[in-house]
């Protein structure tokens, strides 16, 4: 009780950050994302070399400080480290991009369906359930025949894949919400169903979605690499740590190098990701919370 | 006779971020074979984490000090590995909350043979048999089916036997229940309190009761335990607390619960009262699951057939068992669930054929408060938000200024400061929260009030303070309001007029004086009866009558 008095009127949220900070390996793990992501923004503009420039003296160089090349070079003579920041841009703009697109439709969609109920509800469901059944490289393949290789197809493909499962589980807890007494209190209050969708559903789902971001970043990270792995990626002389990581093994038996920088920083990043999302989970976990406040 | 516990200068304490907050301060007291210990006090008053404490379920911070001697033996600060060939085998407990105390995914079967193969080498066959055995010892109907079955399919009583069943399986000599019929409608909880005392008699077990109602402490017990803050306040046998007490907190204690029992002489409304709303042969019915696909849909007849009035500036009571339909019909007139049949008109308008312009017009002025405090307001808004909602929607060209002191206004009638404005719902006990969601209800400006059960998940000290602000703003705001709650005593106090509802059927309904001293009906008589009142002589006579009525 006391100590409840003491720092009055926090929000749940700042509840939660405290106990983040208090988890070591969230919270380490946060700073490396951070320090990750400065490396990508401001790395390729600190490096004397441009992502397709050549270095015809050192083809499949070493890494070495000597000849400036630290992650070395590829097979084609271009510096890797750059390639590894450019491909980090790339890599990380898609996790992150595609999460939010895929976070903002699946949860109005979900908190909607679940909210009205009913028939608009099963129509809305089983549309999902329509397309989950669509096969996900066939649909990926079927837009590039459409309209060419570009990033942005990416972005519109992962993300319309994956807001199909968040709608599915913000359903499920819309469900759960919708029977909470406060939800009556507001209709009562005389508030619209848009209002109570957005006032009063969807930030108490702020917990939940806030961990389904920080584990999805990583799979549509790796969603990303897999389609680089099989070509359907990422353009040359564009490059992400999936296809650099494709690359890499390739050339692994002479250029380990070529596989083990982007291959570090992929999963430095998922680890990261991962953790950070283990780490929200209990953070917002309201028993959690009590239980360290005693 | 020989004394199976001594409890000797007990103390407990919690370490909370530095602060040592003491729950249990210098506690003596003794168990007989065979002998039920009630302990009494308000919540807070140490109660469960005296007898947490002795069976080493204290939370990791705290500590308990003194000495507890069970059957020669000290058991206070025992090893949990010496701990466990106690716990569960010679003192059982059983807890408040029979819901969430067994486990919804293992058969019953399962749960209770888990507890028997823990404490001793009995195979599958003789676990089950003595399950089985159990489970008739404490009437569970046609034991041998429901060992089998899940603890959802049954009601919050059968739980509990269940839980009993469960704790008794190890024949314990000591059974400590903690708040075991808190949960439970009266009807229900009279009969799990007799059958406590049956098994209690059959095993030669000692049992302590936790409990805040005194009424159940008349009923069971040989000796109380009052407790205060953690602090003794009496000590002795039952029949001579109750009619000499000595303490003070003691005689507050039983005049609480006695004044909610005296009837009261209600000043009737004293101009002819005009009809605020009217329910006319209200049904609401939910489909249940169909067997299968071409089979008839079945429906549960939660409000069958309903009619009656509301008059303006009254109190109506409605009263009723879990399941009785109480909470639908609140939702029908609130116009929260759409009825199946019937009419329902407030203030002269059918609410069931309003546009949009007239349901907001008709929700300002009807408005309710919910059980759960907790739940009944959004855990992601602050006060001031909460209350600035329906501010927002029914006067949307009120000002920043207007409103802010529209909400501290509201804020003071409830009796908040202005202090509260910018915290969450987590930051409140359960009393205030249930304090602003009377606020957020009268902000509005409503003519009707709908309470359901507003006052039955709180504290008995904190219940009779909100009682209070609600006829005080009654008083005040020129209100009307339907109370609906299961708890008799509260009605008869605070009602002008009361219905009694039973699966989905009005029973009775009449002035409160005549309903609750002359009860037409069986259905209303036993209800009455099985609410237990803090008068022991009285309560062992009712006792030894149900006894042998049943043989």
């Amino acid at each position: 009780m006391n100590s409840r008095e003491k720092n009055k009127s926090n929000s749940l949220l700042s509840d939660a950050w405290r106990v983040l900070k208090k988890n070591k390996a969230a919270a380490t793990s946060a700073w490396a994302m951070v320090v990750m992501g400065l490396m990508v923004i401001f790395g390729p503009l600190v490096s004397p070399f441009a992502l397709d420039q050549t270095d015809w003296y050192q083809i499949s160089a070493q890494p070495g400080l000597a000849s400036g090349h630290i992650f070395g070079t590829d097979d084609l003579g271009r510096d890797l480290f750059v390639r590894v920041m450019h491909g980090g841009r790339i890599s990380l703009m898609v996790g992150l991009v595609a999460t939010m697109v895929s976070v903002i439709i699946g949860v109005s969609y979900g908190a909607m369906s679940g909210f009205i109920g009913g028939k608009t509800d099963a129509i809305m469901m089983r549309a999902v359930d329509v397309l989950y059944a669509m096969p996900f490289l066939f649909f990926v393949i079927l837009l590039m025949v459409f309209f060419g290789r570009s990033i942005f197809l990416i972005f519109v493909a992962i993300g319309a894949v994956n807001w199909l499962d968040i709608a599915r589980i913000v359903r499920g807890q819309t469900l759960n919400l919708k029977g909470k007494e406060f939800v009556d209190a507001a209709r009562t209050g005389g508030a619209t169903t848009t209002r109570i969708v957005f006032k009063h559903i969807v930030p108490n789902l702020l917990g939940l979605v806030v961990v389904y971001v920080a584990l999805t970043v990583p799979q549509v990270i790796l969603v990303e690499s897999f389609l680089s792995f099989l070509g359907l990626g990422v353009q040359e002389p564009m490059t992400s740590w999936g296809a650099l990581v494709n690359q890499g093994a390739r050339q692994m038996e002479t250029s380990p190098w070529m596989l083990l920088f982007p291959g570090m920083f992929l999963a430095t990043t998922l680890f990261c990701f991962n953790f950070i999302g283990d780490g929200l989970r209990d953070a917002l976990d309201p028993k959690d919370r009590t239980r360290e406040s005693g | 006779m020989d004394k199976i516990l001594s409890v000797d200068s007990l103390n407990v304490s919690f370490n909370t971020r530095g602060t040592i907050i003491t729950a249990v301060n210098n506690l003596s007291f003794g168990l007989q074979k065979n002998e039920v210990l009630g302990i009494v006090g308000e919540s807070g008053s140490g109660k469960s984490q005296t007898v947490l404490s002795l069976m080493g379920l204290l939370e990791s911070n705290g500590a308990a000090t003194g000495s507890a001697v069970f059957k020669n033996k000290e058991i206070l600060g025992l090893p949990d590995k010496e701990l466990n060939k106690i716990r569960g085998n010679e003192i059982a407990m059983i807890f408040q909350d029979p819901m969430s105390s067994l486990n919804p995914y293992v058969t019953i079967g399962q749960q209770m043979s888990g507890v028997l193969r823990q404490h001793s080498k009995d195979n599958k066959k003789e676990a089950r048999d003595r399950c089985v055995e159990m489970l008739s010892a404490v009437k569970v109907p046609s034991p041998d089916k429901r060992i089998d079955g899940y603890s959802f399919e049954l009601s919050g009583g059968m739980r509990q036997r269940v839980m009993i069943a469960t704790a008794l399986l190890t024949s314990p000599d000591l059974l400590i229940a903690d708040e075991p019929t808190t949960a439970l409608d009266v009807t229900v909880q009279e009969k799990i309190l007799d059958l406590i005392l049956e098994v209690k008699e059959k095993f030669l077990m000692s049992v302590i009761l936790i409990t805040h109602d005194l009424g159940v402490v008349a009923r069971t017990c040989d000796n109380v335990l009052v407790l205060k803050n953690g602090i003794k306040q009496e000590y002795g046998d039952t029949e001579q607390i109750f009619y000499s007490p000595q303490a003070e907190h003691t005689q507050e204690l039983l005049f609480k619960s006695r004044e909610l029992d005296e009837p009261l002489q209600k000043t009737e409304p004293n101009i002819e009262p005009q009809t605020s709303a009217s329910i006319k042969k209200l049904s609401v019915f939910f489909p249940l699951p169909k067997n299968n696909f071409f089979s008839k849909t079945e429906h549960l007849k939660a409000v069958n057939n309903l009619s009656f009035d509301v008059k303006e500036g009254e109190i109506l009571g409605v009263v009723g068992e879990s399941g009785s339909g109480k909470s639908t019909l609140a939702r029908s007139i609130l116009k929260l669930q759409k009825p199946t049949g019937g009419s329902i008109s407030v203030f002269g308008e059918n609410i069931l054929r309003m546009n949009n312009k007239q349901t907001k017009k008709f929700r300002k002025n009807i408005q309710v408060v919910f059980q759960d405090p907790f739940s009944s307001l959004n855990p992601r808004m602050t006060v001031s938000e909460i209350l600035a909602e329906p501010l927002d929607s029914f006067f949307p060209k009120t000002t920043k200024i207007d409103a802010i002191q529209t909400i501290t206004g509201c804020l003071d009638d409830v009796g908040l400061g202005a202090g509260f404005l910018g915290r969450y719902p987590h930051e409140l006990s359960g009393g205030q929260c249930q304090r602003v969601a009377i606020a957020r209800a009268l902000i509005s400006k409503p003519k009707l009030l709908v309470c359901d059960e507003a006052v039955s998940a709180l504290d008995a000290s904190i219940r009779a303070e909100i009682i209070e602000l609600l006829l005080k703003l009654k008083q005040h705001k020129k209100l009307t309001m339907i109370f609906i709650a299961h708890d008799l005593a509260v009605v008869k106090k605070i009602c002008d007029r009361v219905l009694v509802m039973q699966k989905g059927i009005l029973i009775e309904q009449g002035k409160t004086n005549t309903v609750f001293q002359n009860p037409a009906n069986q259905y209303t008589k036993d209800l009455l009866d099985s609410v237990p009142v803090p008068d022991p002589r009285l309560e062992k006579e009712k006792y030894r009558k149900r006894l042998s009525n049943r043989n």
